[in-house]
């Protein structure tokens, strides 16, 4: 009986041992946790719901259009060449955008300077056209575009204009553009355009001061981000 | 083979960028809080409406174009909601669903902002991009290139500008400007040829911003010019010129 006695009060001994080395952070034990309790303020109701944080992700916003083109284009009294170039366009709204476009194209001898045998009125730098413009588009009948009989594509028409400048016959030309394009949405990122501008600017490169006309055709690839 | 090369490489980029935009995204969740929530098949007005979700159920908000939601249901169906129609469905606190939207404060809080203005500078076209960033509410630091086509001439204009906004908080505020740059003139190749120039400038200015929506602002400005010649005389540029600008 004594034997039992004295196994119980050592186990229990043992134990209690075994917890306040172990649970030295419970605040009864030791001194430095003392102090945390006397200055922790007393907790009479246990919260029972813990406070959730909601970590909202993020949506993903694509209102910017990054593309490239290429074409035909007809510089007046200059030929009509290739023109290749990039695009940058922000989306305000579903209807309005604007848009960044530079471009470049050669461009051949006039009629006179091949008829005549003439010296040539340009150098070979002077030849190259190139522009840049910052316009404003606005989309116009917005739709779908039925493909074949179940294949459907979200495109729309839209009319745009803008200012630039224009570098060719080695001046810079203040240059009005204005035209109107249609974009097929291949899916929500990527897009197709065609698109039709006409860019002026007044010229006296041929003796006479004009208003010439350079009209471009063109199909670009672009990228919503 | 270069060729190939360089459109291999823009092909696989694109297409990681797809793959990884697909994979692995967390999407917000919203419950419909009002009788349905129409979906159209675009990002506008004029696309039909060819699905509505009921109330109580939830959709994945997947993408924004401008203020429409490409949003997906639990039977997989998808579609774009406006922005009117998102903002009356629940979040999973129970509240309504907060759009995070560029508004006014933002426009106050701004940093940074750039644009393009165009105008005249006496008598030649003009086209000017900026940069600015803000010191404090009040005073900001721009940086403008203009490219100069007249008549006669056409040329460059860079400048560096400290700016003052008196009441930053008006909707159309005015703002006070000075500055320095160098300007480059050179006559057109029809003329008879006349050598480059390149001069000093200073100048001081005011003019008009307005918030319009979004990160979008009109502005308006007036500089006048002193260019700083080696000839006897200083000769003084009257400008004047609208556009817009972003900030962010």
């Amino acid at each position: 009986m004594e034997n039992r006695f004295r196994v119980l009060f050592l186990s229990a001994a043992l134990s209690m041992a075994v917890l306040m080395s172990g649970c030295s952070s419970i605040p009864f034990f030791g001194k430095k946790a003392d102090t945390e309790v006397a200055e922790a303020p007393e907790q009479v109701i246990e919260p029972e719901v813990e406070r959730r944080t909601i970590k909202k992700p993020k949506i993903d916003t694509e209102d910017f259009e990054i593309g490239a083109y290429a074409g035909v284009m007809s510089v007046e009294d200059f030929g009509v060449n290739t023109v290749v170039g990039a695009t940058l366009a922000y989306h305000f709204s579903e209807a309005l955008f604007v848009e960044a476009t530079y471009g470049q194209t050669d461009t051949e001898e006039t009629s006179f300077e091949l008829l005549s045998g003439a010296a040539e009125l340009l150098t070979e730098d002077e030849r190259q056209f190139s522009y840049y413009n910052a316009s404003v588009g606005w989309n116009i009948f917005p739709g779908e575009t039925f493909v074949t009989r179940n294949r459907t594509f979200n495109q729309s028409f839209y009319i745009i204009g803008g200012l630039g400048s224009t570098e060719f016959g080695g001046d810079d030309l203040f240059t009005i553009n204005i035209g109107a394009g249609y974009r097929l949405l291949i899916n929500d990122i990527f897009a197709l355009r065609l698109d039709f501008r006409d860019h002026a600017f007044d010229s006296d490169l041929l003796g006479e001061a004009k208003t010439a006309h350079n009209l471009v055709g063109r199909l670009g690839f672009t990228f919503f981000f | 083979m270069k060729l190939r090369l360089i459109v291999l490489t823009v092909v696989s980029l694109l297409a990681a960028a797809v793959c990884s935009d697909v994979a692995a995204r967390e999407y917000r969740e919203v419950e419909v809080a009002d009788p349905f929530l129409e979906m159209h098949t675009g990002a506008g007005q004029g696309y039909p409406i060819t699905n509505v979700v009921e109330r109580g159920e939830r959709v994945q908000i997947i993408r924004r174009k401008t203020d429409w939601f490409k949003v997906r249901n639990d039977r997989g169906d998808e579609g774009w909601v406006n922005i009117r129609q998102l903002e009356l469905t629940l979040d999973e606190a129970g509240e309504l669903t907060e759009i995070e939207s560029v508004g006014r404060d933002e426009f106050l809080q701004r940093r940074w902002e750039a644009g393009i203005l165009t105008g005249d500078f006496s008598g030649a076209d003009t086209v000017s991009l900026y940069g600015g960033y803000s010191i404090t509410r009040n005073l900001s630091v721009e940086l403008w290139a203009s490219q100069l086509i007249g008549n006669f001439s056409t040329g460059w204009l860079g400048t560096a500008n400290i700016v003052h906004e008196t009441w930053p908080e008006w909707r159309v505020s005015p703002y006070f400007t000075m500055g320095t740059g160098v300007i480059r003139t050179e006559p057109k190749s029809t003329l008879v040829s006349t050598p480059d120039r390149t001069d000093q400038v200073a100048l001081v200015g005011a003019g008009v911003r307005a918030y319009v929506t979004r990160r979008f602002v009109l502005r308006g400005e007036y500089k006048s010019y002193v260019v700083l010649t080696s000839r006897d005389e200083n000769e003084e540029v009257e400008e004047w010129k609208i556009g817009f600008g972003f900030f962010f």
